[in-house]
């Protein structure tokens, strides 16, 4: 390999490694950051890059911050380059939370805190909330949508039909609407 | 064979989960669940762990399943089969990138999958709620007992501060905060 391609190669790994330990809350909360690493300091990618990585990394499976890790490292340096930053982004969570384990399952027999965590289940349950609402309103709007999401929601949460089938059912449903709206406006256009 | 168990469950979860954030909750809560690796008051307890420290929550989780059922290499064989679906796609649409943007099979799958994690994600809140007011599961004595007021009480200034945008960290610790409070008042017992 050669030695150029290998130090930009170790350069993404510390790139990555350093946007996995410091942003808290995953995904989103990682392109700003990864926006500035790459773009102002490194200028590995430009503007526009950073908007594409955000719509492949919403339209494809997976976590954001492996997606835009895998996608930026390819651009740059091929699938080594991709290597390394998926390793780099992950290496941290991985470290923290192995080490966090070891004290977790102690600490969580203590009743001061068991108390602690009884609060901290309703503070998460209003943060899921928030972040329940934060993904609505990026949500399409339409009757359509709604009625995909409010199905998902009960045959989910009330009918306890497995997740796994809903998301493929769901993403079928929605790919035969639009297919009936394309047809629906190339017969209007006809006319 | 726990590793491979661990490794095919989170591969699942990562090849099956559009979006970021919580959209991989309902899945995990799904899968976790079932195998009985951990149980739900746990997996809420864990979501607030992922939330105060740094890295994404697929890969806090599934690091964590896979260190208390499997030890460390248990947490590398799931944290490998969560990553490795993104890994293997991202690739693949990065050489393809045009043709993947303006698929109509791709966007039209999408117009069903962005609504789909919002209605499974408010499914999941509503097993989150259960675990919360009522511990493992729904029971009409958990009324009688004034731990459940206490917990909707927390919820509702939590929800109220979260929408004021206030840091999810500061949430999670003053709802820390609040519950040992609670341990001292006399006759509440969670």
């Amino acid at each position: 390999m050669e030695k150029h391609k290998f130090r930009t190669a170790m350069q993404l790994f510390t790139v990555f490694f350093k946007i996995g330990a410091f942003t808290f809350g995953g995904g989103y909360a990682m392109i700003p950051l990864i926006q500035k690493e790459t773009v102002e300091n490194k200028k590995w990618i430009t503007d526009d890059d950073i908007l594409e990585i955000m719509a492949i990394a919403e339209s494809t499976p997976g976590p954001i911050a492996v997606n835009s890790a895998t996608f930026v490292g390819y651009r740059v340096c091929g699938v080594f380059g991709a290597l390394m930053s998926t390793i780099g982004v992950v290496l941290p969570s991985f470290i923290i939370i192995s080490l966090i384990s070891l004290i977790l399952n102690q600490f969580q027999e203590l009743r001061v805190v068991k108390y602690a965590f009884f609060g901290i289940r309703a503070g998460v349950l209003a943060l899921l909330v928030k972040a329940l609402w934060t993904m609505f309103k990026k949500c399409p709007k339409g009757i359509v949508p709604y009625t995909i999401a409010v199905a998902a929601f009960i045959i989910s949460g009330i009918l306890g039909v497995n997740v796994l089938i809903v998301i493929v059912g769901c993403a079928a449903a929605g790919l035969v609407a639009s297919l009936i709206n394309a047809k629906k406006s190339d017969g209007g256009a006809a006319k | 064979m726990i590793f491979l168990e661990l490794f095919f469950t989170f591969f699942k979860i990562g090849l099956f989960t559009f979006g970021g954030g919580y959209a991989m909750l309902p899945l995990i809560q799904e899968e976790v669940i079932a195998h009985g690796w951990l149980d739900s008051s746990a997996l809420v307890n864990f979501i607030a762990v992922s939330e105060s420290t740094p890295g994404p929550f697929a890969i806090n989780i599934s690091t964590y399943v896979g260190i208390e059922t499997g030890g460390l290499f248990g947490a590398f064989c799931a944290t490998l089969g969560v990553v490795t679906p993104s890994f293997v796609i991202i690739l693949i649409v990065a050489k393809i990138y045009d043709s993947f943007r303006k698929n109509k099979i791709v966007s039209g799958c999408m117009s069903g999958l962005k609504p789909a994690v919002v209605g499974l994600i408010g499914a999941a809140m509503l097993s989150v709620g259960e675990t919360v007011f009522f511990g493992e599961s729904f029971s009409l004595s958990a009324f009688t007992s004034p731990a459940i007021y206490i917990a909707l009480a927390i919820f509702a200034v939590m929800a109220v501060l979260a929408f004021k945008k206030v840091h999810p960290i500061i949430i999670i610790a003053a709802s820390a905060v609040v519950g040992i409070g609670v341990s001292f008042i006399p006759g509440v017992t969670i």
